[in-house]
This record gives structure tokens, sequence and C-alpha cells, in this order.
């Protein structure tokens, strides 16, 4: 069983492998043209509705801060996904690395130290799904079910037991060194600038770069270095493609002497592990830095859904979580009136989709999409603002709306919450 | 018979064993004396109003747990009970409060708006999956988080919402529209929609076993093929389990609403649809092991207050919860497969080809 599945109705024998579409424009290229159009799309929403907060370099900073975590677990769900297990303990693993993190800040082990802890305990977390799911055969969303539960419930026993005697409070932790953020000197004086110059998209374009330059937390890097680790590891190594051959198929891999199990132990192990560097980084983000109780807020969740929107790839993981945490990011640093005019830029989307439809000549979806953006624009002008208690759950409806429009255009691997056992295959 | 209720007996009693010997050992760890926590549980459940605490929670779960179990009895994983329950909480009362009917026609009415509610809020999830395969575990899951939004919204003053001393809720339900409950004095208060969940495991059963429906329920779950081949729609049975499980969910906020708090407020509980999933697991779908599943389950949840007396963090509880169903789920596929084995050792020596069991040799 897979998160997004083909036609329940098609016989699973039956279907057959369409051959891959060859790629017009490598992978880099794609991804460039993306963010020009995103910023492009920005720019203009910004400049017609005059929200300017919508590419501030604060609301990029709360974006980059807030996509941290999401990123992550994204990059663990990859990872778990690739080698055929489906990981929805992502969110049980994250808390597990909040309090890790935490306890290390307590220890005085400094930032480091709270990556690294974070690390572990998500790990630990991780080969607690391994051992139920690989080794016993459970239901990969039970297992996933039950280390929610479990690491909800560790994480408030220790928070108890550790942090209460030394923040008088057992839902939080006292506060713990954070990294030492650093800014590119000139380059951000020279952009801050011409953002406050309001000129169109030149204002926009700088506005974004200085949120990325300035007070880069070395979280930052780290994320950013496994997402390439990430994708130079599964797809450029040895290791890598066994990993990824025992999620598309472990029998076939079985037979070429892969050690199956093995491959998935690691995998989720490591899934647990970057879900928990995703709980460090909300700890080190948030302000003050603390542990606190449910500080993650099901970013576990919306971190899967980023690596679903991203078609199960590093990239579009990235482009995911920057989505995601632009929408909770724009929410922090501006009002409901900032992201009501979001609907705007959706309604420009739409209307670009339409276009695109329009020249593929597929002529229902170009309707559809049509009617979409009229109703869309209809909402814009109707109402003055969003109700903000709506306002935290765009990313869960943006999900929906993706899952619901491009579902049958994603491809999880093919033996992706399958269960398998050593010397079963027919 | 005896071999088949050994087996199904095992598993769920080595699980609480297990987990509670893991329990034990996670509280030697922090200084606490396993022994003394456990009386301070059990001594707890006759103070106060503790006991009817817990048949009052026993119920609510067996709700949610039955809701859960209707999707597992067909492979769907309704993680969306979370959200279900609160919008059909919602809903209920928001109708609730707004009608004047003469009493048994209010509940009557107020619980069929809960389940239709619950219903609705696993439409959209039922129709996603027949018609574009999006996997019901992700749109139920962001349909939970959007019900918190909605829950949010529909209780703001300017919509549903009015303020009764500090707290906001919606507009309370009329007497008539209030279920009278079982007064003991001081002990409390048993709500009378406790007997909707006996009612409701009941039906379940029935329906399960001695129904078409339930037949085909069962058979998508366990064969798609074979159903299919049977005749049986897969995408009907897929939007009926769902739509069902929805309804069933909708009425888990039903006892404390109309027995309690006669109105949504702020501070209504969450997280009984996740607490239903983890003892639909251990009573394996069965209303009889829902029933004690969930006995088990409040008795945790109620009895851990008097766990801060014997100074034992009451998060033990949780602990004890979450390895519940994680070592239920294993000990059942350890004793499916101890089951398997013996299995094939039977037909083995039976038909004198003494094959070497697969499932055994290799672990």
């Amino acid at each position: 069983m897979s998160m997004v599945e083909v036609q329940p109705s098609t016989p699973a024998g039956m279907t057959m492998t369409p051959p891959p579409r060859k790629r017009v424009l490598p992978g880099w290229a794609i991804f460039a043209l993306g963010i020009v159009a995103v910023v492009g799309v920005l720019a203009t929403t910004s400049y017609l509705t005059g929200e300017p907060a919508l590419t501030s370099s604060s609301t990029m900073q709360n974006t980059v801060t807030l996509g941290l975590p999401i990123l992550l677990c994204g990059l663990g769900g990859i990872w778990a996904e690739r080698s055929g297990m489906i990981n929805i303990g992502l969110e049980g693993m994250m808390i597990l690395g909040t309090w890790g993190a935490a306890w290390a800040g307590v220890l005085g082990l400094g930032p480091w130290g709270s990556v690294l802890f974070g690390a572990i305990f998500g790990a630990l977390g991780g080969a607690l799904h391994a051992i139920a799911t690989v080794s016993f055969g459970v239901n990969h969303i039970v297992s996933g079910v039950a280390i929610n539960l479990l690491g909800a419930g560790v994480a408030k026993y220790l928070s108890t037991l550790i942090f209460a005697p030394l923040s008088d409070n057992p839902r939080d932790s006292p506060p713990i060194e954070r990294f030492d953020t650093f800014s590119a000197p000139g380059l951000a004086d020279w952009l801050g600038e011409l953002e406050r110059e309001q000129r169109a998209v030149v204002s926009d374009v700088a506005g974004l770069l200085r949120g990325l330059v300035t007070r880069v937390s070395p979280m930052l890097i780290i994320a950013i270095l496994l997402v390439f680790a990430t994708y130079w590891v599964l797809w450029h190594t040895r290791f890598g493609l066994r990993l990824r051959s025992c999620g598309e198929n472990p029998i076939a891999a079985e037979s070429l002497g892969v050690n199956v199990y093995w491959h998935k132990y690691v995998a989720v192990i490591a899934s647990g592990a970057l879900a928990g560097i995703g709980g460090a980084a909300l700890v080190l983000g948030s302000s003050p830095s603390i542990y606190s109780e449910g500080q993650t807020a099901n970013r576990g969740f919306i971190g899967l859904a980023a690596m679903i929107f991203g078609n199960w790839r590093p990239g579009g993981t990235l482009a995911g979580a920057g989505l995601f945490g632009y929408a909770d990011g724009l929410r922090l640093s501006s009002g409901p009136e900032t992201v009501h005019s979001l609907l705007y830029a959706a309604v420009i989307v739409a209307g670009l989709l339409v276009i695109w439809q329009l020249f593929r000549r597929k002529w229902t979806t170009a309707l559809l999409a049509a009617v979409g953006a009229v109703a869309v624009y209809v909402l814009y002008f109707a109402t003055d603002e969003l109700p903000s208690e709506f306002l935290p759950y765009t990313p869960h409806i943006i999900t929906l709306v993706v899952l619901a429009l491009a579902a049958q255009r994603l491809r999880p691997p093919a033996a992706d919450g399958v269960p398998y056992r050593r010397g079963e295959g027919d | 018979m005896t071999t088949r209720l050994r087996s199904s007996l095992l598993a769920p009693v080595l699980a609480v064993l297990f987990a509670a010997v893991l329990c034990a050992i996670a509280l030697i760890a922090s200084g606490a004396n396993p022994a003394e926590a456990l009386g301070a549980m059990i001594g707890q459940v006759g103070e106060g109003q503790v006991a009817v605490d817990i048949v009052n929670s026993t119920a609510i779960y067996m709700l949610a747990a039955l809701a859960a179990a209707i999707g597992f009895q067909m492979n769907l994983l309704n993680i969306g009970i979370e959200g279900q329950y609160r919008v059909g909480a919602l809903v209920a009362a928001i109708v609730g409060g707004a009608l004047v009917l003469p009493p048994v026609l209010h509940w009557l009415v107020i619980i069929v708006v809960a389940a239709i509610a619950g219903a609705a809020w696993a439409t959209l999830p039922a129709i996603l999956k027949v018609t574009r395969g999006v996997h019901e575990v992700l749109s139920t899951i962001m349909m939970n988080a959007i019900a918190f939004g909605l829950a949010a919204f529909l209780i703001r003053r300017d919509q549903f919402g009015i303020l009764l001393g500090n707290n906001v809720s919606t507009a309370p339900i009329a007497e008539s529209g209030q279920v009278p409950g079982i007064d003991l004095g001081s002990k409390g208060t048993i709500f009378g929609l406790v007997f909707l969940a006996v009612v409701a495991a009941a039906v379940y059963g029935v329906v399960m076993n001695r129904t078409r429906f339930g037949f085909e329920l069962k058979a998508s779950g366990l064969s798609p093929t074979a159903a299919a081949a049977g005749g049986v729609n897969a995408k009907k049975m897929i939007v009926v389990s769902l739509l069902v499980s929805g309804a069933i969910a909708g009425l888990v906020g039903m006892p404390e609403i109309l027995g309690r708090d006669h109105a949504y407020t702020l501070n209504f509980a969450s997280g009984y649809g996740f607490a239903g999933i983890g003892i639909a697991l251990l009573g394996r779908n069965h209303p009889v092991g829902i029933a004690f599943g969930a006995l088990l389950w409040a008795f945790l949840e109620k009895a851990k207050g008097a766990l801060d007396n014997v100074g034992v963090p009451r998060e033990i509880a949780t602990i004890m919860q979450g390895a519940i169903v994680l070592s239920v789920v294993v000990a059942y596929e350890i004793v499916k497969r101890m089951e398997l084995a013996a299995e094939q050792r039977r037909v083995g020596q039976a038909t004198g080809t003494a094959v070497e069991p697969e499932g055994a040799a290799k672990s």
C-alpha cells in the first residue's frame, strides 16, 4: 500500500509501467525556472495588491525558520519511503528530537550537541519503527501511529522528570544555547537599501534574497547539505541504488543478493535521525529556544506532505517545504490581509495553468482551471481578510488540493508500504 | 473453540504484560517503585468520582474504537476520527442549541445530526480515494487539522460562540435535549448515552457477523481481488465504510455534550480518535475485545492522577498506552507466524510430506 495509490479499480497485475517521460530540461533547470516563476507571481501580486510583506525579508526569514523542520522531516520521509517503508511516525520521532535537543542544551553541550542529540533521539524512534515493521512485519501505518503516541508520551514523561525542576514548568525546558547567526556584511546592507526603495520586482527580489543572507543560522547550511547528501547518496551511490531497489521491488533486490532487511533498517533509522534533526531545528529556531509540549504541531505530517508534493525527490521536497514554510511564515510576519492577497496569487497561478493547458490542448482541464480561477477571484473580491483561524491550516488545504489534482502524476516507490519477508517471494 | 479463544487472547495479554514490564523498567530507572505506582492507581478507582469517570470514558473510547474498527475490517485506515468527532460534536451542539423539540425527539435529532456531520467530514477523503486515488491516511490527517481550524472559527463570538463565564462555548442545549444520566450521588453521574456505546457495539457485532454488508466488508478487507470477483463493488464499499466510520466517529462527543457539558466548549476533549485506533487494534476489531480495551484505556487515563501522589510523573500512563499498542500489533504478528508454522507442521504430518515450515525456519 502506497500513500498515493493508482486507481483502486485497476488490477495490480495488469498495469503496465509507462516508459519514463523524456525530460526536456535537466532537473536543476526546472528548479531554477520554478523559482523564477514563483518569485514572478509573488512580485506581481505584491505590486498589484500593495502588500510589500509578501516579499519582505522578514517573511523570507520566517519561511526559512519554519520551513527547515518541515524540510528535514520530508527528507526523513524520502529515506524511509524510498526503501519501501511508510513512516507516519515522523511526528513522534520529531517530538523525541525536540526533547533530545533541549536536553543536550540543558547538559551544556551547545547547539551542535543539540543537533546531535536530536538526531540520536529521532534515530531511536526510527529504530523502534524498524524493529516493528521490518523484523515483525507490523503494518507500517499502525506502527507509525503507535510511535506518535509513544514519542509524545516519552517526551512528556522525561520533560516532567528532568525539565520541570529546572524551569518550574513540566511542559517547557529552560532556554538553551542557540547557534550564532551571521550575515553576509556588504551584500545584506545593499539588498536592504534596494528593498526599502520599493521598486517593482527589484525590491521584491532584494527582499527575498536579503531574508536568505541575513542572520543565517548554521542550521540552514546543515539542512541544505543534507538535501544534497540525500540526493547524492540515494541516487549516485551503489548503496542508494540498492536502498531504492528495496523500495521498488524487494524480491528482485533479494534475488540479486541485496540484504533487504539491512537496507530497510538503515533507511528507517536515518529517517528517524533526520526527523530528530528537524526537531532540533524547531527547538533552536523558536524564540526563546526551548522545548515545549505540543511544539511540533503536526509538522511531521506536513513534512510527509512536502515529500509527496515533491514526488518523493529531494528537490521537490525542498520546494514543498519552502511553500509550506512560506504559508506559515507569512502568517507570523504579517496580518490576515496579507494572507488574503495570497488568494490573488492563487488566481494568477490558476490563470497561468489555464494558458498552459490551452497550449497543450487539454480543454477540460483548462476549463476546470478557469472555473477555479474565477471562483477564487470572486472569493478574493467578496472578502477583506481570511478568517485567521484557518491560516495555520493553509499547508493542509494546499496539500489536499495538490493531492486531488496531481495524485495520478505522482509516482511513489512501487513497493511502498508492502510487507516484505525474506524468502517469501514467488 | 478453545484453541481459537486461546490464540485470540494470547496476543493482547502478552502485549499488556510486555508493556507493563516496559513501564516497570522505566519506573525503576527513574527511581520509583512500580508496585507502589500500580497500587496507587488501583486504589484511586475507589476515590471520589473516578469509578464513574472510568465507565463514562469507556463508553466514549468504545465509540471511537468501533469507528476505527469498521475501517480496519476492510483495510481502510481512518485516521480522521479525531476530526470527524470534533466536527460532529460541534455541528450537533450548534443545531441542538438552536432547536426546541420534545425531549426524546430532541436527543435523536442531535445524535443524527452528529452522525451526519461526522460522515460529511469523511466524505471528501472517500471521494478523493475512489476518484483520484488519494490514500485515505493522508487526506484524513489533513482533514483532522482543518477540523481544528473550522472548530476555532465556528466557535468565534461573531459566529456561533457565546461567552459563558470565562469560557467561550456554543449556545447551551435546552433541557429537552439533555440526556439524563444515572445519578450516584457523590460518586458522580453515569452518562445516559453510555448505553449508546453498548447498542453501537451490539449492532456492530451483528452487522459484521450476520449481514451481507458485514460479509462484503470483511471479504474486501481480507482479499480485495476475491471480493471483486465475487461481485463486490470495491469503490462503493470504500465510500460506504468510510462514511459509516465517520458517522460513528461523529457520535464520540455525544455522551459528554448531551450528558455533562450541554454545549461545545473551547476545552472540548481531544485525542479520542487516536485512542480509538489503539483500542480497536487491542480489541482486534471484536466488540467484546474493544469493550475490554476501552476499559483498560479508561482506567489508565483516569487513575493516572494518583501517580503524582507517589512521586511518579503521570505521563507514564501515556507511555503505557503507546507501548500497549505497539506491543499488541507485534504480538499479533508473532502469534500469527506461530500459528502458521503449527498449521504447516500439522498439514505436513497429515499428508506425510514433512515440509519444513517456511515461516518458522526464518525469522
